[in-house]
């Protein structure tokens, strides 16, 4: 469906994309790997039809930069940074839900899922909603329409355990009708989201493998943990994954979205010597 | 059609919420109000009076100020824009790139002329009130004038944004170019020229060449149509075009200056790197 055939890109001399060749399928879900200045970003504006390059881009045989408005209507996109915008939230997705020629409704609906009242801010600056709101916004508008691939750069990076866990669930449900790119630093972020993962160094593909998919996106796990000692520190991380203090803080219970179980064992780590028992239990698949 | 409106309503939108639209707003309705404040309505100088003497001279303060306005929020706002990642985020919608760079030529024209024009009202309103007599024709002719200059300074300004791959960049080449521009005036480096004894055909060349010169010695003609303030070079003006003549290439050659900027602007976006 996508496929990267000999891509390279230079800025001023320097060699950013170095003869890059790639193959992906529907229903693939990608990571996209690599330190600061490895190529990602490169790559995905060169998918996005942004940059002159070597080389070429198709999706489904249509190249990204002379079939823009047709190829960029089936791309969702999710950009790490948010966007300055000005312009108030409403205009924002109307103009997106415009130009994508899909229903603001959808959009609305979409963030109010991820916990994104957007009635009171449908005035505000984009530019002046917190960083979680931004990126709630940034996936509802990728998501509140038909794309059949998905392209996300740290998306989850600045969402909450809830919206995360929600975030999860609507990826689960685009699954199998679409591709998804996702780029991060690191792949322990998004290792459970993924089935393939590409890592990129100085331009170039040094790692193109598969992942088990034994988690599933929409999975869920019945967690519970016992501490020695009550300690607000432990208290307040747990309080912020919506766990139910059951006695005193020393027994809570809640639920972890499985691809976000590596975060929450991560959390977790820093208080391991508090920790006396800890059972984490999937209930749903 | 929709994707060119919708960009140039993005772009009016954004506008309206910067800082710049409010100073530039400030600046022209401020200019408008300070020249009744101080009278100039009533004064008589070159035998005008009435609401003539004020758009002379709001036109010839628009001159001075309306060009490194434009070139600079231009500039300012469309390489600024791309550096914080905003076309890497807008651009990633299925918008077409034409429908792209000339909606927000059209938004951008939008909320550059509209408050210089808007100020115009203002004036001939006040004049209503005052019961001062309207010179309609110069009225209308400034108002071309203005909207000439608006389009001009924004192709220019549109050609640097996309030529230019930073926004210091950017902003370094509008204001060299607006001081260049300026340079090439018949009171500065021109007039210095002149006495320096170049023939009045280079003089005039740069002076038509230059749009800045062209607004001022159209502005001037209405009220000077034998443009004695340009001594000798005004023949070599007045027998080319006549005094009409002028008016319409004054009108005309920024026009086309402006557009020949844009189009180039538009080859350059085209065709390279987006954000």
């Amino acid at each position: 469906m996508i496929r990267f055939n000999n891509v390279a890109k230079t800025f001023r001399r320097v060699r950013v994309l170095n003869d890059i060749s790639l193959e992906i399928k529907l229903g693939e879900r990608v990571a996209l790997i690599g330190s600061n200045g490895a190529g990602k970003t490169t790559l995905i504006r060169c998918l996005l039809g942004q940059y002159l390059h070597e080389g070429q881009v198709t999706i489904n045989g249509h190249n990204p930069r002379l079939e823009r408005t047709q190829v960029l209507t089936e791309i969702g996109f999710v950009p790490q940074l948010p966007p300055p915008l000005k312009m108030p939230v409403g205009q924002l997705i109307a103009f997106a839900a415009k130009l994508c020629g899909t229903d603001p409704q959808r959009i609305v609906d979409l963030a109010n899922r991820l916990g994104l009242d957007t009635a009171p801010i449908l005035d505000q600056p984009f530019i002046r909603l917190s960083g979680g709101m931004k990126q709630k916004l940034l996936i509802a508008i990728a998501l509140g329409r038909d794309a059949r691939v998905l392209v996300m750069d740290e998306p989850a990076a600045n969402l909450d355990p809830e919206a995360r866990k929600i975030f999860f669930e609507l990826l689960a449900e685009r699954a199998t009708q679409a591709t998804m790119l996702i780029s991060s630093h690191r792949l322990n972020e998004v290792s459970a989201l993924v089935n393939r993962v590409i890592e990129l160094d100085m331009g170039q593909v040094v790692l193109d493998d598969r992942v088990a998919d034994d988690v599933s996106l929409s999975s869920l796990l019945d967690c519970r943990i016992l501490v020695k000692r009550p300690d607000p520190a432990l208290a307040k991380a747990l309080q912020a994954w919506q766990f139910a203090d059951l006695d005193s803080g020393l027994e809570w219970q809640g639920q972890v979205a499985g691809p976000d179980r590596l975060r929450f064992l991560g959390m977790t780590s820093r208080y391991v010597a508090l920790i006396s028992d800890l059972k984490m239990t999937e209930t749903r698949q | 059609m929709s994707q060119l409106w919708l960009t140039a309503k993005l772009d009016i939108v954004e506008s309206l919420r910067s800082r710049w639209f409010l100073i530039y707003t400030l600046v022209f309705g401020g200019i408008v109000a300070l020249l009744f404040l101080f009278g100039l309505t009533e004064s008589r100088i070159l035998g005008f009076i009435g609401l003539s003497r004020l758009l002379v001279t709001y036109i010839q303060l628009t001159m001075a100020i309306l060009p490194i306005f434009v070139l600079i929020t231009t500039v300012r706002s469309v390489a600024g824009d791309r550096e914080a990642g905003v076309y890497e985020y807008l651009l990633s919608l299925p918008v077409s790139l034409s429908a792209w760079f000339w909606g927000k030529i059209l938004g951008r024209y939008l909320v550059i002329f509209l408050p210089v024009f808007a100020a115009m009202i203002v004036a001939v309103l006040i004049a209503l009130v005052r019961d001062i007599e309207i010179p309609w024709g110069m009225f209308s002719y400034y108002t071309a004038l203005l909207a000439a200059m608006c389009a001009c300074f924004l192709g220019i300004g549109m050609l640097v944004s996309a030529l230019a791959r930073s926004t210091d960049m950017a902003q370094g080449a509008a204001f060299l170019i607006w001081l260049t521009l300026l340079l090439f005036l018949d009171l500065i480096l021109l007039g210095v020229m002149i006495q320096e004894k170049i023939s009045p055909e280079v003089a005039v060349s740069i002076a038509l060449a230059n749009p800045l010169q062209v607004f001022r010695t159209a502005a001037l003609s209405l009220f000077d149509p034998q443009l004695i303030v340009f001594g000798p070079s005004a023949f070599v003006i007045l027998d080319t075009f006549g005094a009409l003549g002028y008016q319409i290439f004054a009108l005309l050659y920024p026009l086309l200056l402006g557009a020949i900027c844009a189009v180039l602007g538009y080859l350059a976006f085209r065709r390279g790197d987006l954000p």
